[in-house]
């Protein structure tokens, strides 16, 4: 007698969990089949002159970071990127489908956090990392493997709780 | 009439930009129908106006003219952004939840509706002790 009442609430139950968790997620932030896999390779030109060659990039533990002159957001994440930059983090900048020239103004006014920035004028590059909108910023490990990928403004929560233990302490 | 040999001219010419067969212009229709824009998650690169649909269109549109199959196309995109730029998913281990999940909800609601339909069916009074007559006096008509 009992029973026959405790399976749908529990069934209800189970529901109202799953769509609780489904409620804390963000549908907009979509997980990268790139993560666990070689960074896909580019050879750029720099902002300031000269090429960058991803291949240049091993040994070390670099943040890529997707951006744009004329994206709102990037300037929400900018804070924490120069404070990430003054503490030793190594950041390389992709100046995504933006006039270099705005992006040399951009920088000029608000600081440049970044070590060295690859000019992705046609977003090619950007397709081939899979970045659908700026910011987006990848964990690329010694070995140019990508280890994380965060869509979005950069946060002090997830650069402590999903980059940081990526990266050499130091 | 020099106007409309003009325009006559310039529509060919935009017609022979557009596509150059009609079975490649029928295959990128269908491809990037297919394909989810993932900045405007519920149109399709088709139908959405971001920037990125409009790349991934373009990307679609030269690897036709590249001559790569439809299925090259379609892994070269998931290898980028993942199972969630088509609209049908592969058959995977990643996915299957996704595929069979509503059959087996669908299955699950199925049978408790045939139990609870079965045990709320009302039974006259006193069927069971006829049935068991009825039983016994067919036992006893047995040699």
């Amino acid at each position: 007698m009992k029973v026959r009442f405790l399976v749908p609430a529990a069934a209800l139950a189970a529901l109202v969990v799953l769509f609780a968790v489904g409620l804390t997620r963000d549908p907009s932030k979509i997980p990268s089949p790139l993560i666990g896999k070689a960074a896909p390779a580019f050879n750029l030109p720099v902002l300031e002159g000269g090429r960058l060659d991803l291949g240049s990039l091993r040994g070390q533990v670099v943040l890529v970071n997707f951006w744009a002159s004329w994206c709102t957001p990037c300037l929400e994440e900018h804070p924490l990127l120069m404070e990430l930059a003054r503490s030793g983090v190594k950041i390389v900048g992709m100046n995504y489908k933006n006039d270099p020239q705005a992006a040399r103004q951009w920088l000029a006014r608000h600081g440049n956090p970044f070590s060295v920035i690859a000019q992705d004028q046609d977003g090619r590059v950007g397709l081939d990392w899979g970045v659908y909108g700026v910011p987006e910023t990848f964990v690329v490990d010694a070995s140019g493997i990508i280890r994380h990928k965060h869509v979005g403004p950069l946060t002090r929560a997830a650069w402590q709780a999903d980059l940081a233990p990526l990266l050499p302490s130091s | 009439m020099k106007r409309l040999l003009v325009a006559l001219l310039l529509f060919a010419g935009a017609a022979v930009a557009q596509e150059a067969t009609p079975d490649a212009e029928a295959r990128y229709r269908a491809l990037i129908a297919e394909l989810r824009c993932l900045v405007c998650q519920n149109q399709s690169i088709a139908e959405s106006n971001a920037a990125l649909a409009t790349d991934l269109r373009e990307q679609v549109r030269a690897q036709i003219a590249a001559g790569r199959t439809d299925a090259e196309i379609i892994e070269f995109l998931t290898a980028r952004y993942g199972d969630f730029v088509r609209y049908r998913p592969a058959f995977t281990v990643r996915t299957w939840l996704l595929w069979l999940g509503p059959f087996a909800v669908l299955l699950g609601a199925a049978a408790a509706a045939a139990y609870f339909i079965r045990r709320s069916r009302p039974v006259a009074p006193g069927a069971a002790q006829d049935a068991q007559r009825l039983r016994s006096l067919l036992d006893e008509e047995r040699p």
